[in-house]
């Protein structure tokens, strides 16, 4: 018995969570392989079978796999979903809309947002918005489950996997993609970044937000990222929102600007290496999960930091 | 058009929830209850899908015990037509209720089943999911707009790095993400109204469901802490520091 991935990527590149997903499959010591649907996978095939640990990738190419709707490819995952140990995808929007709804069309319980994994079939994972870890043990024939792919190490890339290829079961046909609306500039993926720089509402407007934050990120090639607080009042797009209900991130860096600490925006940023706070109120909870906080005042702070860094 | 939303009865996002001194689970005694938040945007959405003359009757439905009735007078007091309790004292998991859910869909007929894209309690986020793979309907998963289009639920979905727009074909499940909509608050009027609406009861055992729980909780337990911080007094020391993790070169 195997375990798979369900391997996402954009249908140029994969994403690079995947790696650490191929780390996270070599827990239950078989063989690991990856599920890569889409129209055409030739290119993303190849780098897949790179992947150090990876011992087949399967390659679904048809039409009606081009934009990933779940329903196709939960039916893929029903249709050789049965020859496999464990069925493992990222903790994204990728994995979170398809595996469900996998595990009930296999009529088995699954489990999201694995931290970690141990013996017996045992995950450990956040709940309470990360405030309360929860160590559960899933007795199912087929573990389906989502890891946070920042708790495990990227694989390397020395590995050459088999490419075999599979017919795709026929479209489900209810549900059509229309288009998709990319927010994204040049600036590094929120998801992967080496350093996010975040900001609260405390930043005041979405002019502020942009002229305070942009010229740090530019300089440091960081992402951006803000907290819900922020998003809600429009400072931010909402695709930048880390925390709870947006987007777990675990820079080595990560500079948390007029953010107060809401454990819903520290579950997203706690597993962060090194996290700086910047914040006028002293007693602001962010200071309690920071390894350098300063409290200042940020519309002075900021630009100082900015141009001290060289 | 008809409306289900499912709603669940959640410790308030406000407490801070402890754990049981044996490590054995959380301890929720007496804590503050409220409806979930995204379940909210649910039946935000649902009233203004009928406002706008789109739908005609909206259902609440939730699982638990009589202690649920509260989330479905809220659900009441916000506008829905009537609310259904279905009593169970099991811990229920997110295949357990998308097996009730499937039931209940199967007793109402909805056009539309609305719920939250998760709970803030166990954060799993899959209900809607299962429910839409057990009625074999299309899903519209973490939404933050939907209109309606014929026989087609036309929805924004917020995924990782922007949005995606997709059409669903009615019947559908769809979720709610927090930016679907801003919930009204409830007047104390309409809660007063909401007392006086009937809440029909049934028990889950009339569904015949398994609801058996897959999953075993082995132990709670606090999150690793991380390592107390210390507070640099400017700039100079901040980058100074910086420097001395790696952090900028």
């Amino acid at each position: 018995m195997s375990v798979l991935i369900l391997a996402e990527h954009d249908g140029k590149a994969l994403n690079p969570a995947v790696n650490h997903a191929v780390t996270a499959a070599q827990h239950w010591g078989t063989p690991v392989h990856l599920l890569l649907a889409g129209n055409d996978t030739n290119v993303i095939a190849q780098a897949a079978a790179e992947i150090s640990g990876v011992a087949r990738v399967i390659r679904v190419d048809a039409a009606h796999l081009e934009h990933a709707l779940a329903e196709d490819l939960a039916n893929i995952l029903v249709a050789i979903g049965r020859d496999y140990q464990v069925i493992l995808g990222v903790h994204g929007a990728y994995a979170r809309n398809t595996l469900p709804r996998a595990a009930a069309l296999l009529d088995v319980a699954m489990v999201s947002d694995a931290v970690e994994i141990l013996p017996g079939n045992t995950y450990v994972r956040p709940v309470y918005a990360g405030s309360v870890y929860s160590t559960v043990q899933n007795d199912e024939a087929i573990q389906i489950i989502t890891v946070r792919s920042s708790r495990f190490k990227a694989a390397g890339l020395d590995g050459s996997a088999e490419i075999v290829t599979l017919d795709a079961p026929p479209a489900f046909g209810k549900s059509r993609w229309i288009g998709r609306t990319h927010q994204h500039s040049d600036r590094p993926a929120l998801g992967s970044a080496r350093i996010v720089v975040s900001g609260g509402r405390s930043l005041g407007s979405a002019e502020k937000f942009d002229a305070v934050l942009t010229p740090l990120a530019d300089k440091l090639d960081a992402a951006l990222g803000a907290t819900r607080a922020a998003v809600d009042a429009g400072y931010a797009p909402n695709d930048i929102q880390v925390g709870q209900t947006g987007v777990v991130v675990a820079p080595d860096l990560y500079i948390a600007v007029g953010v107060s600490g809401a454990v819903q925006h520290t579950y997203g940023m706690k597993d962060s290496k090194i996290v700086v706070a910047i914040n006028q109120d002293p007693d602001a909870p962010i200071f309690q999960v920071a390894d350098y906080g300063l409290v200042a005042d940020l519309f002075d702070a900021v630009p100082k930091l900015t141009a001290a860094i060289h | 058009m008809k409306i289900l939303v499912a709603v669940k009865r959640v410790v308030d996002h406000n407490i801070q929830v402890r754990i049981r001194p044996d490590g054995s689970d959380v301890d929720i005694a007496g804590v503050k209850m409220s409806i979930n938040p995204f379940d909210e945007n649910a039946v935000e959405e649902a009233l203004r899908l009928k406002e706008r003359g789109l739908a005609k009757e909206i259902v609440a439905v939730s699982f638990g015990t009589a202690a649920n009735q509260d989330v479905l007078r809220h659900a009441l007091a916000m506008g829905a037509d009537r609310a259904l309790l279905v009593e169970t004292e099991a811990q229920l998991q997110p295949l357990g209720v998308a097996k009730l859910l499937k039931a209940v869909v199967e007793r109402e007929q909805p056009d539309i089943v609305l719920l939250g894209k998760q709970a803030i309690d166990d954060d799993a986020g899959q209900a809607g999911q299962m429910l839409a793979a057990l009625l074999g309907a299309g899903q519209g998963t973490f939404i933050s707009s939907l209109n309606i289009e014929g026989d087609e639920a036309i929805v924004t979905r917020e995924i990782d790095g922007g949005t995606e727009q997709i059409a669903v074909k009615l019947p559908a499940v769809l979720t709610a993400d927090l930016r679907l909509n801003d919930p009204r608050f409830v007047k104390l009027p309409n809660l007063m109204m909401a007392k006086k609406k009937p809440i029909e009861t049934l028990n889950a055992a009339e569904l015949s469901t398994d609801t058996a729980p897959r999953l075993k909780q082995v132990k709670v337990s606090e999150p690793p802490a991380r390592k107390p911080g210390v507070k640099v007094g400017s700039i100079e020391e901040l980058i100074e520091k910086l420097h001395e993790e790696g952090m900028l070169s």
